[in-house]
């Protein structure tokens, strides 16, 4: 195949991208756009593998490479469960930036391909870049990845002058780019290039520990976006157009959704990365005194299914809690009973619901739920007046009304589902205790709410055998 | 120290509501009042004295001494001149005042020294609906309204149609549809009637038909909202299209509600003499307006009278007629407004003269006459709703995350360019054109990737990340150019290389076809 070719090929592999990523934008046309994807990645890496970069010695170990790769892989997709999904990107995350980082080292050692004058330096700054992003995203996608599956705690761990430390690695950085691009051979260069690697990976673990739960959403799409600057990067290094397009394309998409993530929790897209929730040291805020007062009142799983069976309208609003308990197939038993009888029964996500954008979507797409009848919050938000029973499964903080009501609460501005305008909230929780953000919920002490105290899925599974008996 | 409430007997005539019932009680001692009750006060509505024992409340043998006993008291009906001598001085009085009607009552309560929230004046906002006792008796009267008409109607509601022949359906006209309004509609909705309202409000077409009835609109441009959600005078073309609106109602229905009042007005003459002769014989008009005058010319207040074949129903005690109802709305009414009153739940009260629900109630501070309170601010009015639902349909437009922000500070924006105009001088002054090649690539697909991606529906948000993690693993292709490039005779090349790339390549592979197989999955899941 001639260079021409290759370069037309990936030409055509490029507009599949954006299609594949057009294709995204319903549901109807989604299932298409993942085929342009496939499609697109094929012809992008038999143009490569029998391009005039690639001699036909390296076939058989670039087989063997593929053939491993892709059956772990495609085995690791196959046994996924959805609730680990977020866990799943992150770790995939991680290996797109290991990637880059080896690709950036194999090309600082390669010598085979000769740079003179500019062209040097830029081929050496960019080499420094593509590995420096490259290790940040894995080793943040790696600690997201423990955050994630509970293997590490999910609070966030803050070191004193964290800031500074963080300052001073980027400067240490800055000064070995200096030190690296004045080396005069590759084994001089080798040494900043460890030592800024070992820094990026530093910072990448520092600040995803810095980072709360119920901001993952945003860790995890900030990485998805890095990972994609990473292989724009790498394509820079290695004058390669698809590279770049494609690095581009998925860099600003991970970007467009840390933004509406962001948007979501009226968040500043700094605060979220600097870390911690409210203050500037990322102390949880607590006012003492002011704690909403009243008494919650408890329901029984019986009663609660005594509510579903007066109500005509009703939203379900699920959050992490649900995952966590597994319990969407139970949910969707509970909605096929409830709309058999007639009855009007929607789903309300918070965009921040769950653990990475889009989670609770796919959670219900998983017990088939028919996604027409599941909305997002500003869809249904005006709606609640008008409803009877407003169910919140697993949420705390969506749902809170001092994020409207509080202009001192660490949430407040943050857009949120109004169950409690509903003639009657639901929640369902296992204690009383606060959510990600530390604050306290006043929705427990209303009125118009009741607590349905236990596991989720447990309690769920009573109210399912309530409603059919 | 805790005070004490006392709920004494009504004594205006033919009134058989109480302030309290043995429920309520029970919950104003949990706040941490004490609790007299006049002997027999709840007998009129079924409320033995026993109950209110078992409450926790003490009865007390007469009025007097129960106005001298009680710190606080709670009334239906305002004090009488009877009434008013035995108040001792610093007493609270919550009760129906109506302060515009009765001026020579302020003042002698006023003279008393004491305090007095009148119930008739809770101002109608949001936060305050729960005490908000017109409604509550509004909507008794409203059923009570159609219950009588019932009684005096002498046919079914409902058609049917039996073996001894068809029964056409009966046909009610409301007029007036606030509170007591929509209670009727609704009521004569369930009864199987045919049921119609007309309204000077516009907004309230949409409640109308909420409730199963139908809009009758007077064919004339006027808006008819005054402040605070009631309705307000109209002019003189408004009426006259009114009236013929009217008329030509009264010929075809069997009952006539009305139920319009304009506050501190004598309710509007809507129904005329002729208006009533043109009616069917055996048709009834309940004026819910009578204590106001009446909106129908041959209303007498009090009283059922027959006029030319048409029972017309100027009862002015609906409510005191659901003695037991009226009771337990009322009680809890009141018991709302004293939670507001007793924040510390210690048995004591704050007449806080800075909320605006109290400022509202209360006509008379320690003596002074604090009535009327400054005027309300907007609730429902059309004025407030229209900017309300403005944002909301423009958010629905466009994309998948609602609509742009608001476009930038014109001094930000400048800010943000010149740095971007100098960032492009620093590359073009320095970097060479390869690299400006592929910069050029790049900074178009960031933006063509924000056009994409942006309108990507959030649902769909993992698997788009999914897909975009798959697309990622592109990153193969820079490790399989390492794997074996074709190299100039003599070159060499450290064996690092390949296994840097082999390692690479079973990465991105795995990614790659995990990527896609698992989206895939995903997006296998959306149903309809």
């Amino acid at each position: 195949m001639t260079a021409s070719l290759a370069s037309v090929a990936y030409i055509g592999a490029t507009i599949l991208f954006i299609l594949s990523l057009g294709g995204l934008s319903n549901p109807e046309t989604s299932r298409r756009g993942n085929v342009y994807g496939i499609i697109g990645m094929a012809i992008a890496v038999l143009a490569t593998v029998f391009g005039p970069r690639v001699t036909i010695a390296g076939l058989p170990p670039i087989i063997i490479a593929m053939a491993v790769g892709g059956s772990v892989g495609l085995y690791a997709a196959r046994v996924v469960k959805m609730t680990q999904m977020p866990e799943l990107v992150a770790l995939m995350h991680s290996l797109v930036g290991l990637a880059a980082c080896l690709v950036g080292y194999a090309s600082y050692i390669d010598t085979s391909i000769p740079f003179t004058g500019a062209e040097k330096t830029i081929h050496e700054a960019e080499i420094y870049i593509g590995v420096l992003i490259g290790a940040v995203t894995f080793s943040g996608s790696v600690i997201a990845f423990g955050k994630l599956s509970g293997k590490i705690s999910g609070k966030p761990v803050l070191l004193p002058g964290r800031h500074w430390a963080n300052l001073a690695g980027l400067l240490v950085v800055i000064w070995f780019l200096g030190v690296f691009m004045h080396a005069e051979s590759v084994a001089a260069g080798t040494m900043p290039l460890v030592v800024m690697t070992v820094i990026a990976l530093a910072f990448g673990v520092h600040m995803v520990m810095a980072i709360g739960g119920a901001d993952m959403p945003v860790v995890v799409s900030m990485l998805n976006s890095y990972s994609g600057w990473a292989a724009a990067a790498t394509g820079f290094m290695l004058s390669n157009d698809l590279l770049i397009v494609t690095g581009a394309l998925v860099g600003s998409s991970g970007a467009i959704l840390s933004y509406i993530m962001c948007k979501a929790m009226n968040r500043g897209f700094l605060g979220v990365i600097a870390g911690g929730f409210g203050t500037a040291e990322g102390t949880v805020v607590k006012k003492d005194g002011a704690a909403p007062a009243g008494e919650v009142t408890p329901i029984s799983a019986t009663e609660t299914a005594d509510l579903l069976q007066e109500a005509k309208n009703v939203i379900i609003v699920p959050g992490y809690g649900m995952a966590v308990a597994q319990a969407q197939h139970t949910v969707y038993e509970i909605t096929k009973i409830l709309r058999e009888k007639g009855k009007n029964v929607r789903f309300g996500i918070h965009p921040v619901g769950g653990r990475m954008p889009g989670h609770m979507n796919v959670l219900l797409a998983e017990a088939k739920v028919p996604y027409d009848i599941v909305f997002e919050m500003d869809e249904l938000n005006e709606d609640f007046p008008d409803t009877d029973v407003a169910m919140v499964i697993g949420a705390n903080d969506i749902v809170n009304p001092a994020a409207q009501d509080d202009p001192t609460s660490p949430i407040a501005g943050m857009p949120v589902l109004e169950v409690w305008k509903a003639k009657t909230s639901i929640v369902m929780k296992r204690s009383m205790a606060s959510g990600y953000a530390g604050v306290d919920n006043p929705l427990f002490y209303k009125e118009n709410n009741r607590m349905l105290f236990g596991d989720a899925k447990k309690m769920l599974d009573e109210v399912l055998a309530a409603l059919k008996a | 120290m805790s005070l004490t409430i006392g709920v004494p007997k009504e004594i205006y005539a033919n009134e058989k509501r109480v302030a309290s019932v043995p429920d309520i009680v029970e919950k104003l001692i949990k706040l941490g009042f004490a609790v007299v009750v006049e002997k027999d006060a709840g007998a009129l509505a079924n409320f033995a004295d026993d109950t209110y024992v078992a409450a926790g409340a003490t009865i007390v043998p007469d009025a007097a001494a129960l106005w001298n006993s009680s710190d606080i008291v709670f009334k239906v009906r305002a004090p009488s001149m009877e009434e008013v001598p035995l108040i001792k001085e610093g007493t609270t009085v919550v009760s129906f005042i109506w302060p515009a009607q009765n001026p020579d009552l302020m003042q002698a309560l006023a003279a008393r020294k004491i305090t007095v929230l009148a119930m008739d004046s809770v101002p109608r906002i949001s936060r305050a609906q729960k005490c908000d006792a017109l409604s509550s008796m509004a909507n008794i009267a409203g059923y009570k309204a159609v219950i009588e008409a019932a009684n005096h109607f002498g046919r079914f509601f409902t058609g049917q149609i039996t073996a001894a022949g068809k029964v056409p359906p009966a046909k009610v006209f409301v007029i007036g549809a606030g509170v007591a309004g929509l209670a009727a509609l609704g009521t004569a909705v369930g009864l199987g009637a045919i049921v119609r309202s007309n309204d000077t409000r516009p907004e309230v077409a949409d409640q109308v038909k909420s409730m199963g009835a139908e809009f009758i609109p007077v064919d004339y441009e006027e808006e008819g909202t005054g402040v605070g959600g009631y309705a307000k005078v109209m002019s003189e073309g408004f009426q006259k299209a009114q009236k013929e609106t009217f008329a030509k109602q009264a010929k075809d229905v069997d009952i006539i509600i009305t139920t319009a009042l304009i506050p501190g007005r004598p309710a509007p003459k809507l129904i005329t003499a002729e208006m009533v002769q043109s009616m069917r014989p055996g048709s009834v008009i309940v004026d819910l307006a009578s204590e106001q005058g009446g909106n129908c010319e041959l209303t007498v207040p009090g009283e059922v009278v027959v006029r030319h074949g048409v029972t017309i129903i100027g009862y002015t005690d609906l409510p005191s007629r659901l003695s037991k109802q009226a009771s337990t709305l009322y009680s809890t009414n009141l018991l709302r407004l004293t939670e507001e009153l007793a924040k510390t739940k210690d048995g004591t009260i704050d007449v806080n003269m800075d909320d605006e629900v109290i400022r509202g109630a209360t006509v008379i501070k320690d003596g002074a006459i604090t009535w009327p309170p400054p005027a309300p601010k907007l609730s429902a009015a059309p004025a407030a709703a229209k900017p309300a639902a403005a944002p909301v349909s423009e958010k629905k437009s466009g994309h998948g995350h609602g609509a742009a922000n608001a476009p930038m500070a014109a001094k930000k924006l400048a800010v943000v360019f010149a740095v971007g105009a100098l960032a492009f001088w620093f590359l073009g002054a320095f970097a060479p054109a390869a690299f400006l090649g592929h910069f050029t690539v790049f900074v178009l697909a960031c933006f063509v990737g924000y056009m994409v991606v942006w309108n990507v529906t959030p649902a769909l948000h993992t698997p788009l990340m999914s897909v975009t993690n798959a697309i990622s693993s592109i990153i193969a292709i820079g490790a399989l150019i390492q794997i074996a490039p074709p190299l100039d005779a003599g070159v060499a090349r450290p064996t690092w290389i390949f296994a840097l790339a082999v390692v690479g390549i079973v990465l991105t592979s795995v990614n790659m076809f995990g990527g896609f197989a698992v989206t895939r999955r995903m997006l296998a899941m959306f149903r309809k």
